[in-house]
């Protein structure tokens, strides 16, 4: 007999993935400014560093909100015994006022309708739990967050069918992709039980168009399934005016009235926004009345410390500190976004045109020995190994064509990446010389750090 | 075709059952001393509120533990970050050694093998999803913690099969009951993967004997299956016979790095010996690296707050503190323990003898009006609308037997216990005087009038038998 079950032994969890090696070459291997400056620099990691001074400074100015209240005994007690999965209220009142804001409160939302859930990861799966039976299928248009094959597929029994975006169109959702997966989904005896997108995208670094949303909104009415959308992106869009969530689309198209209002379903988290990933805050919003319910019960699986929510209570309440944050945010992101792109087009890499996230979908076909997905993975060692910067392949992503890679900006300081472009140039520099040589790469890399460490 | 899963829109959560029926209740109509005397006073809720001062004033004594600081330097940025589904080392290197602490450095625990959960709710459901598959079962001692329903079952898809243990010898497992539980699972098809027991037991109150735990490693090793401890009580041993973990008993045994030794799993969490179940800190301890591997792994579906792991990592780690915490604790819990127990007792009711725990297991079989579960919901009934104490009937916790509850009493002040002991008293002095005298109705409310916050439903008893519900 079995010992273990299937899902503790099986694959499934998708960690073999180079998404995740990378990751793994990194950890033996770090850069350290001081320490270790020819070691790989990661730029694999979509967290956003940039603005951890105002959030410093805000506590700083607000104590109490990390010594449990200025009647530290009181407030202690309570969220000692605080275990209650509808959430603090106070958090959940001013989290979805912080949500309305950051979508310059085109759209409003009630806290009762919300669940709070240990990360987006949470939210995720819960949703599926939610939403499928397991072998029934929800399609996604690729590339999309490697950590999904994980999260939406692994201890849930749901599959995902991928809705192939080319670059033709910079990796757009069309009808046709649409109905092609949906076919391949029947094909493969799959009942699609809906589609999944991520707005703003990972790893694209883009936000949905109108013509998305006529296409996934038909598309979602035609069929009769739910639309979930993960928003978690939605703070980093760098102009918040170009960013549409799936609820104002809904209304925007005056379908509030109609089923599919209790077809959509928005996840949201505090990871990328606020930088905020090991605190756990991720949320479900949704109008329909039984899947908040069952999510919330489920929520007990994977529930926001109490200490956690009231420090994020108290935080988000600020509403000058908020807003302040939010723009400052956006802008500093944007710059970097900048630095990264000019300095990769510089010397003919040409990114995707991105307004969101915390990367940018990097165009390195030309470096390609071949136009395969070999020729993709022996880049990235390259990349990895010899030029010292983990970034993702986009095969890891699910992307349907080869020499795409996903580059993360907001993780490191200002120097750092300056370096990493450095270290990229020197390699495109001589990759294109055609003499490439281990050797004299490793020189001039190491020449070069000397020049930008001093 | 369905819009939600079958998950989503059953009831296999369990929370239609009285456990959670009795809450909602109490939610209605809590007592409050001040605002609400004549309220349901919660005894349902398996919570230490008894040390909450200690853990106060080592907060106000340690600032930097919830300032985001470390000898006055900020870590904010380094714990907002940290989300690596191994914990924080400090961490789970002082939980550990908590663990240790609490079993009397009997047994040593490796970090490496401590996966971090948010509670041991989520614990459960982990290793449920790790050692089964859907369809196949687990074999549990009743009675059982309601919770296990939705916990081990509900999206695991996972069967429970109890092992029916009876009053008649202190619901101690037995090597018989084990072999019909087995035996049952085979007549309805269910592979059985393996044993999970509370110890301390939820809802007994009582530690497993050093016999019942070698009939449990014996079990297991035949039948080749695992063994899930929850331990979760563990801090809560108040008197002898002390702790004994599951594992000590390996270890006794000679069994350490046997294939039975890769077999056995404990549960862990901070909920009840600490108090702190709004922090979600829970473990799950295993010997067996591709369970340790695989739970990881699963853990970022329910991962800690880094913040509230750097606050536990400096609280556990001054031993100082840990030490007079957990004597300290266990010696109010066994004041607690022995006040109700005393009030009981002092109403005619008597209790299983237990020495764990944050309740007591009551024997009210005596007051039933027959032997059956039908009756167990009427004396519940009764207790809840005109006693107003919400405790937890047998039935929910699949007793076998009707007429058993659960009741606690670290959830609550002192003076609210007593309360609680009165208000029982006089149910059962006016049940009993109304079976002997139904016409003395009128001597009966001027003889109780007095106490004011006890009349209204005293009297009512005197003439209704149904639940009240306009309060």
């Amino acid at each position: 007999m079995e010992m273990l079950s299937k899902k503790a032994t099986c694959k499934s969890h998708g960690q073999d993935s180079s998404y995740f090696l990378g990751w793994q070459e990194y950890e033996k291997n770090p850069f350290n400014e001081d320490r270790n400056p020819l070691g790989i620099i990661q730029m694999g990691l979509a967290e956003n560093q940039l603005s951890f001074d105002l959030l410093e400074s805000w506590l700083a100015r607000n104590p109490d909100a990390t010594m449990f209240g200025s009647n530290g005994g009181s407030i202690f007690k309570e969220l000692a015994l605080f275990q209650d999965y509808h959430g603090l209220q106070t958090f959940k009142t001013e989290l979805v006022e912080f949500m309305a804001e950051i979508r310059r409160n085109k759209v409003r939302f009630d806290p009762q309708k919300l669940v709070l859930t240990a990360g987006a990861t949470s939210a995720n799966e819960t949703l599926m739990f939610c939403l499928a039976e397991p072998g029934e299928a929800f399609l996604i248009p690729t590339p999309y967050y490697p950590g999904f094959d994980r999260d939406l597929k692994w201890r849930t029994g749901v599959k995902i069918v991928p809705i192939h975006c080319s670059s033709l169109n910079g990796f757009r959702i069309t009808k046709a992709a649409l109905d092609e997966a949906y076919d391949e989904a029947l094909k493969l005896n799959l009942r699609v039980k809906g589609v999944f997108i991520t707005n703003p995208s990972n790893p694209l670094g883009t936000t949905m168009n109108q013509d998305e949303f006529n296409h996934v909104i038909s598309f979602a009415v035609s069929k009769n399934i739910h639309i979930v959308s993960d928003e978690i992106y939605a703070g980093t869009v760098f102009d918040s005016s170009k960013f549409t969530s799936i609820i104002e689309a809904i209304m925007d198209r005056n379908l509030e009235k109609t089923d599919i209002w209790s077809r959509i379903h928005v996840v949201s988290s505090l990871s990328k926004d606020l930088g905020l990933p090991g605190f756990r805050i991720g949320m479900i919003y949704s109008n329909n009345e039984t899947l908040i319910a069952a999510a919330t019960k489920m929520s007990s699986f994977g529930l926001v410390s109490s200490q956690t929510q009231y420090l994020l209570s108290k935080l988000l309440g600020d509403k000058k500190f908020t807003r302040h944050y939010i723009q400052e945010n956006q802008r500093r992101l944007k710059k970097r976004q900048q630095v990264l792109v000019s300095g990769l087009q510089s010397y003919g890499i040409p990114c995707l045109k991105s307004n969101a996230g915390l990367f940018c979908w990097v165009d390195m076909r030309n470096l390609l020995s071949s136009n395969a997905f070999e020729a993709e993975m022996e880049l990235w060692k390259k990349i990895l190994y010899e030029v010292g910067l983990n970034i993702s392949p986009g095969s890891s992503c699910h992307c349907t064509e080869p020499g795409w890679f996903r580059v993360c900006f907001a993780n490191m300081s200002q120097e750092t990446l300056n370096l990493s472009i450095h270290r990229l140039q020197a390699f495109v520099t001589s990759n294109g010389d055609g003499n490439y040589q281990n050797q004299k790469l490793s020189t001039r890399i190491s020449r070069r750090n000397s020049l930008v460490v001093s | 075709m369905k819009l939600l899963s079958r998950k989503a829109t059953c009831n296999s959560h369990g929370q239609d059952s009285s456990y959670f029926l009795g809450w909602q209740e109490y939610e209605k109509n809590p007592y409050d001393e001040v605002r609400n005397p004549t309220g349901i006073i919660q005894m349902g809720l398996a919570e230490s509120q008894l040390s909450f001062d200690l853990l106060e004033s080592w907060l106000a004594e340690n600032p930097d533990a919830s300032g985001f600081t470390r000898n006055g330097e900020s870590i904010f940025r380094e714990l907002a970050l940290f989300q690596d589904y191994h914990g924080l080392p400090a961490f789970k290197k002082a939980l550990a050694e908590f663990m240790e602490e609490i079993r009397g450095n009997k047994v040593t625990f490796d970090p490496r093998n401590l996966v971090l959960t948010a509670g041991a709710t989520s614990a459960n459901e982990t290793l449920a999803f790790c050692i089964a598959e859907p369809g196949e079962a687990f074999l549990l001692p009743t009675p059982y913690y309601p919770g296990f329903d939705r916990d081990l079952k509900w999206r695991t898809g996972v069967e429970i099969v109890p092992i029916q243990c009876t009053g008649s010898n202190g619901f101690r497992i037995t090597e018989s009951a084990l072999e019909d539980a087995y035996q049952l699972a085979r007549k309805q098809n269910l592979r059985v993967k393996g044993v999970l027991v509370t110890n301390p037991s939820n809802p007994l109150g009582t530690a497993l004997s050093r016999q019942e735990l070698n009939l449990l490693v014996s079990f297991i090793s035949a039948k080749n299956i695992h063994l899930i401890s929850d331990e979760i009580y563990s801090g809560t041993v108040f008197s002898s016979p002390s702790f004994v973990s599951v594992m000590e008993v390996l270890l006794e045994r000679n069994l350490a790095n046997t294939q039975v030794w890769n077999r056995v799993h404990l549960v862990y969490s901070l909920s009840k010996d600490l108090g702190l179940p709004g922090f979600r800190v829970g473990a799950i301890y295993s010997n067996d690296n591709t369970v340790v591997a695989a739970a990881t792994k699963m853990s970022s579906f329910g991962l800690v707050s880094s913040q509230t792991q750097y606050l536990l990592s400096a609280m556990l780690a001054d031993k100082k503190f840990t030490k007079h915490y957990i004597f300290e604790n266990q010696v109010r819990l066994q004041k607690r323990h022995a006040m109700l127990v005393r009030g009981l007792k002092n109403a005619g009711i008597s209790c299983l003898d237990s020495n764990a725990g944050l309740f007591c297991w009551v024997d009210m079989r005596h007051l039933l009006t027959s032997k059956s579960f039908d009756a167990e919901m009427e004396l519940w009934k009764k207790i809840v609308y005109q006693v107003g104490l919400n405790i937890s009937p047998g039935s929910s916790c699949h007793c076998a037997e009707p007429g058993w509850f659960r009741v606690c009493f670290a959830n609550m002040l002192e003076e609210t216990l007593d309360l609680a002991m009165q208000r029982i008293k006089d149910f059962v002095v006016s049940t009993a005087t109304k079976s002997s005298n139904t016409g003395r109705s009128h001597h009966l409310s001027s003889k109780y009038s007095a106490r004011k916050s006890l009349s209204k439903w005293v009297f009512r008893l005197s003439f209704h038998h149904d639940s009240e519900n306009e309060r």
